[in-house]
């Protein structure tokens, strides 16, 4: 039931019907969120940790074949030596073929536990070389077709699990919690565009009213006249997600297990997602992003710039896995890259605008200590178009099995219209 | 009928009204508004808020008597003829903005000479990883100070363009022609962020838009057409015909000769690099970078051949809408029309290639259009479309929406598409047809509209009579409130329903702006600049609440609201802390001057240092350069917890409400 809809409808004469309207049933949830978090936390259930790389991470340096000769001839400077025991400076490997970059020494251990499995050779099947285009494609869910107007994650959000229907006759119909998607960003993500109530935010301590108690109650009495107009019902459920955010007490929040978060902006998104996932206040889907992967020039090759992205990348999610301990059975975290880079370095020592890429699931009930996806070699005639790692896994292959078999989500063919592999293209990574 | 009333609301205001007296009539809307008033036409005062609110981004101190005074039909015919509008002030406002001033020509220039920078401290940097590459471009701008501006320019020519739209919306008397150009620059959405689209925004906005607001339709879809801005968003600047059709001059005309002495190079030699005339004087004078990346476009351009963005949001988002009666096969005969429908790079000036353009026949919404044509058939193209009763009525339908409600009705949608044909495509008349129809001057219309993040801060800084802010502070506030200007990703633009932006996270942030507002944070709104500051903030808390009513809440709040501006008390909120020490704090002073935004250091709770990394990367993130996001921390102590007392508290409060987000 699209949201929008039900404010067209009116959300009074829907409450005069019997029927709840989402909104109402949001804030009743937000109550017994409150008392729920304060008597045993029993609003547990799957999350999907949604992290982009935006400006097309290289992810022959990521995930290395060291075990092509190719890749050696095709990066002089850059590539990542094979793998020798106990250096530093070299890939780590996995299987034999691929390695770790060297930065990515803190997925070695996730990997070794079972919980990661790096997926190659996948991406977008457009053939376009713009960020924008590509990111946009990657968020819509529909490669090509610039028409999509929402994000993958907000229509997963708008049917999971329903009938198209059943929502709206449904008096029993779940709760939504506010916090069901959050994005660590200044402004809604494509990704999370449309019509499912989603909050976009630089931090949690930013989700209060900035005031004295006082005045904020003076303020939370306006919006609690009994009026269900959408600009009430969406101040309502506002106080409610921030008595629920309060009990959270984010300013308090210390990381378990010994994680230790990187000081850079990634860690600390990824540390306030971990600590509303353990607040239990309801959140389904998170979104992070992380930039400077646009390695034209001087990439670098076990040290250097791409290093030390990889570096802050890995130890900030490292730091989650470790801080969330058990609660990782509940949890998938899937990256993702608009698309790869050139299988040649360039003039400049680094890379230009590719086409495959390769993503890293990571989670209690992934299917780990394995490279998804098939390997389409570095050999001239195996380039995609002569220059980048070519793609033989669509990128919707993998969220679709992810969304399915960790969140449940039905209705694929909503979330990912005009898609046609889905279930048959799995790679089996859940 | 609504004639009638506007008579006699010129009868019953003499235009003088003293705050006691306004206080009163408060009072009885207050209560009229209680009353079950479903139906029923609105009261005079009602239909003076009613034309403020939709036709101007919110009512200035004045505003009111001036409509009421001069009537509102008067005033509106006022509204729609612009020209006639004195507005040198603005003019003089927007002269403060470098960008807006130069030819787009220059601004390309800079822009090519930062990058050229960019790409020496790239090369200066490759292969020595000790450098730091900030230290070489700081060095290289030190010591041209020349290039030093430039980079500036170039760097805040969004920012500058943002803030030049709020300042604009603030001060200008020509307030429906600015809520129109706020129409269209959304109908007609272009996205900054998207690669070199920033450089063309300002004459986007001054050529494109402005001048033909009010215009015809024809006129504007044409100049929108050709502009580079909407060019290069959508792609149709190189958009090619496809190899299979032929194109109006030979492929190969002009360029035979020159090719191969300047594609032989090193590594590029292997592309086939397909260069028009124009791209090969370029590449004479091209720096080694240049040259591979002029191949590279070229390279690029001859493999992409038709490019279907623009034709399909043409139809789609532009004109006849999305279910406007057009098929696939339409989307790419329109496509085929307009391939060669590009611009100059070095001006942006529009130009017609016929090497690149389709010169077969096509069939385009049934009808023929024969082979062998070159531009004319781009604008055959924009005529028929712009013609259709589809568009007619798919505009209309967005004129009704963003004047009436949410759901207009059918029949308001109706007759005005009717006009929009009739009148061969008259915005203004169109307009004029929806702005003076009863169902606008309706009880079900009125206040039914959410204001849109820009509507928020706009009407609450001309609520205040704030001077215009031209740094780009005020501005990003926009943003942070969900909807940066020219930030819309996806060429649909902003959505034009209420519900589609009011949200947790958003009322939450309108409620801050207020408090920020109010506690004197923005630049250029303070309230001692307020006249009705001074008069009202020795006045007991019933006659502020009245005057703070009258100014921001277009004089009429709930019964519940005026409460809780009064004392804070609320029935349905039983917390003793409201009940408690509300009510005695009349006559409170300005805020603390050190809560002024523009001295203090940034006492933002919890800040971690790495606002500036965030910039950075938010920049890659968006794809393209210069695109502030999230820049709402720019503004010193923004964020930091306000503690509002007596007349400041008041307006914190009232911008808070429920009845502040509505127009």
């Amino acid at each position: 039931m699209e949201r929008r809809v039900f404010m067209k409808s009116g959300a009074m004469a829907l409450a005069t019907m019997g029927l709840s309207p989402s909104f109402l049933r949001r804030t009743v949830f937000a109550q017994d969120l409150v008392k729920g978090a304060a008597l045993n936390g029993n609003a547990r259930g799957k999350v999907m940790i949604v992290l982009f790389q935006r400006g097309a991470a290289d992810a022959l340096n990521v995930v290395v074949p060291h075990g092509e000769k190719a890749y050696y001839a095709m990066r002089p400077t850059i590539a990542i030596p094979r793998p020798v025991s106990g250096s530093a400076a070299t890939a780590i490997d996995l299987d034999g073929f691929f390695g770790l970059h060297p930065s990515l020494a803190p997925f070695k251990r996730l990997w070794d536990d079972g919980i990661l499995a790096p997926v190659h050779a996948v991406g977008s099947p457009s053939n376009t070389r713009s960020h924008f285009d590509a990111q946009d494609y990657m968020e819509s869910g529909t490669p090509d077709n610039k028409g999509t107007r929402d994000g993958w994650l907000n229509r997963y959000l708008a049917v999971k699990g329903t009938c198209d229907e059943c929502h709206l006759n449904d008096a029993q119909a779940p709760a939504v919690s506010p916090f069901q998607a959050v994005a660590m960003t200044p402004q809604t993500p494509r990704i999370l565009e449309g019509p499912a109530p989603s909050v976009a935010m630089n931090s949690l301590d930013e989700f209060t009213i900035r005031t004295n108690g006082t005045q904020a109650e003076r303020i939370e009495a306006l919006y609690r006249t009994g009026n269900a107009d959408v600009v009430h019902a969406a101040g309502g459920e506002m106080f409610e997600a921030m008595k629920v955010l309060k009990s959270a007490n984010p300013l308090q929040y210390q990381p378990q297990n010994g994680a230790d978060y990187p000081k850079s902006p990634f860690g600390n998104h990824l540390r306030q997602i971990a600590q509303l996932i353990k607040a239990d206040v309801g959140l389904e889907i998170a979104f992070a992003d992380v930039g400077g992967w646009d390695t034209h020039v001087n990439q670098g090759g076990a040290t250097g710039q791409l290093a030390g992205r990889l570096d802050d990348f890995s130890k900030s999610i490292a730091a989650l896995v470790q801080d969330m301990g058990n609660r990782m059975a509940d949890v998938t975290i899937l990256t993702m890259s608009e698309f790869g880079r050139t299988a040649h370095q360039n003039g400049n020592g680094g890379t230009d605008h590719g086409h495959a890429t390769a993503m890293f699931v990571i989670g209690g009930d992934v299917k780990g200590k394995k490279v998804h996806g098939r390997w389409p070699g570095l050999e001239a005639n195996q380039l995609n178009e002569g220059r980048d790692l070519a793609l033989t896994t669509d990128f919707r292959s993998v969220f679709s099995e992810v969304a399915f078999k960790h969140l449940g989500a039905a209705k694929m063919d909503a979330v990912f219209p005009g898609y046609e592999g889905t279930q048959s293209k799995w790679l089996g990574i859940l | 009928m609504r004639r009638l009333f506007v008579l006699s609301s010129a009868f019953a205001f003499s235009g003088s009204a003293a705050v006691a007296q306004a206080a009163k009539s408060v009072a009885s809307h207050a209560a009229q508004a209680q009353a079950p008033a479903a139906s029923g036409d609105l009261l005079p005062d009602e239909q003076i808020q009613q034309v403020l609110n939709r036709l101007t981004f919110g009512a200035r101190p004045g505003d009111v008597a001036t409509v009421r005074k001069m009537g509102i039909d008067k005033w509106i015919d006022w509204q729609l003829h612009p020209e006639r509008i004195d507005d040198r002030a603005t003019d003089a406002l927007m002269a403060k903005y470098p960008v807006l001033n130069m030819k787009t020509a220059d601004i390309v220039k800079n822009y090519n000479v930062v990058q050229q920078l960019q790409r020496q401290v790239k090369k200066a940097d490759a292969g020595d990883s000790t450098v730091d590459k900030k230290d070489i471009r700081r060095d290289a701008l030190t010591q041209n100070p020349q290039l030093a501006q430039l980079a500036k320019s170039n760097q805040q020519m969004v920012g500058e363009i943002q803030s030049a739209s709020l300042a604009r919306a603030v001060s200008t008397d020509r307030q429906l022609d600015e809520v129109m150009v706020d129409f269209w620059e959304n109908h007609f959405s272009v996205y900054a962020g998207k690669g070199q689209t920033r450089l063309f925004l300002a004459q986007y906005d001054k050529d494109v838009i402005r001048p033909n607001a009010l215009g015809k339709f024809r006129d504007l879809l044409g100049a929108v057409a050709k502009s580079p801005a909407m060019l290069f968003f959508l792609d149709n600047w190189q958009s090619a015909a496809d190899s299979t059709h032929p194109t109006l001059v030979a492929r190969n005309n002009g360029r035979a000769g020159g090719r191969g002495a300047n594609v032989r190079r090193p590594g590029i030699g292997r592309f086939p690099g397909q260069l028009p005339p124009a791209a090969q004087a370029r590449l004479a004078n091209a720096t080694p970078a240049q040259r591979q990346q002029l191949l590279q476009r070229a390279q690029q351009q001859a493999k992409r051949g038709l490019n279907e963005n623009y034709a399909r949001e043409l139809m789609e988002l532009h004109t006849l809408g999305v279910d406007g009666g057009y098929t696939q096969k339409d989307v790419q005969e329109v496509a085929r029309a307009l391939t060669g429908w590009t611009f100059n790079r070095q001006n942006g000036e529009f130009v017609f290639n016929p090497a690149i353009h389709d010169a077969g026949p096509k069939t385009i919404l049934g009808k023929q259009f024969p082979a062998g044509h070159g531009q004319d058939e781009g604008e055959a193209v924009l005529d028929l479309i712009a013609r259709e009763p589809a568009t007619a009525h798919f505009i209309t339908t967005k004129l009704a929406r963003y004047f009436v409600s949410d759901d207009p009705p059918p029949a308001l949608v109706d007759r005005c598409a009717n006009t929009f044909s009739k009148t061969d495509g008259d915005i203004r008349e169109t307009v004029r047809c929806v702005i003076t129809s009863p169902e606008f001057f309706s009880r079900a219309a009125y206040r039914a509209k959410v204001k849109t993040p820009f509507q928020v801060v706009a009407s609450a800084l001309r609520a205040v009579d704030a001077l215009p802010d031209t740094t780009p502070r005020t501005a990003q506030l926009v943003a942070k409130l969900g909807e940066p200007i020219f930030g819309r990703q996806t060429p649909d633009g902003w959505p034009d329903r209420g519900d589609a932006w009011m949200n947790t996270g958003a009322i939450l942030n309108r409620i801050n702006f207020g408090l920020s507002l109010a506690a004197g944070q923005l630049p250029g709104a303070r309230l001692n600049n307020w006249p009705q500051f001074d008069s009202l903030r020795t006045l007991p808390r019933a006659q502020q609440v009245d005057g703070v009513v009258n100014s921001m809440l277009g004089g009429q709040v709930s019964a519940e609201t005026r409460d809780v501006l009064m004392s804070g008390s609320n029935p349905m909120l039983s917390s003793p802390t409201v009940q408690g020490g509300a009510a005695n704090d009349i006559n409170g002073m300005v805020p603390d001057p050190n809560a002024d935004a523009m001295g203090g250091a940034d006492g933002t709770r919890g800040a971690d240092g790495t606002r500036a990394a965030r910039g950075a990367q938010a920049k890659q993130a968006a794809g393209g350069k210069g695109f502030p996001r999230g820049a709402a921390a720019q503004i010193p102590g923004f964020g930091r917890q306000v503690n509002l007392q007596g007349l400041p508290q008041v307006v914190g409060l009232a911008l808070g409400a429920p009845e502040f987000q509505r127009r």
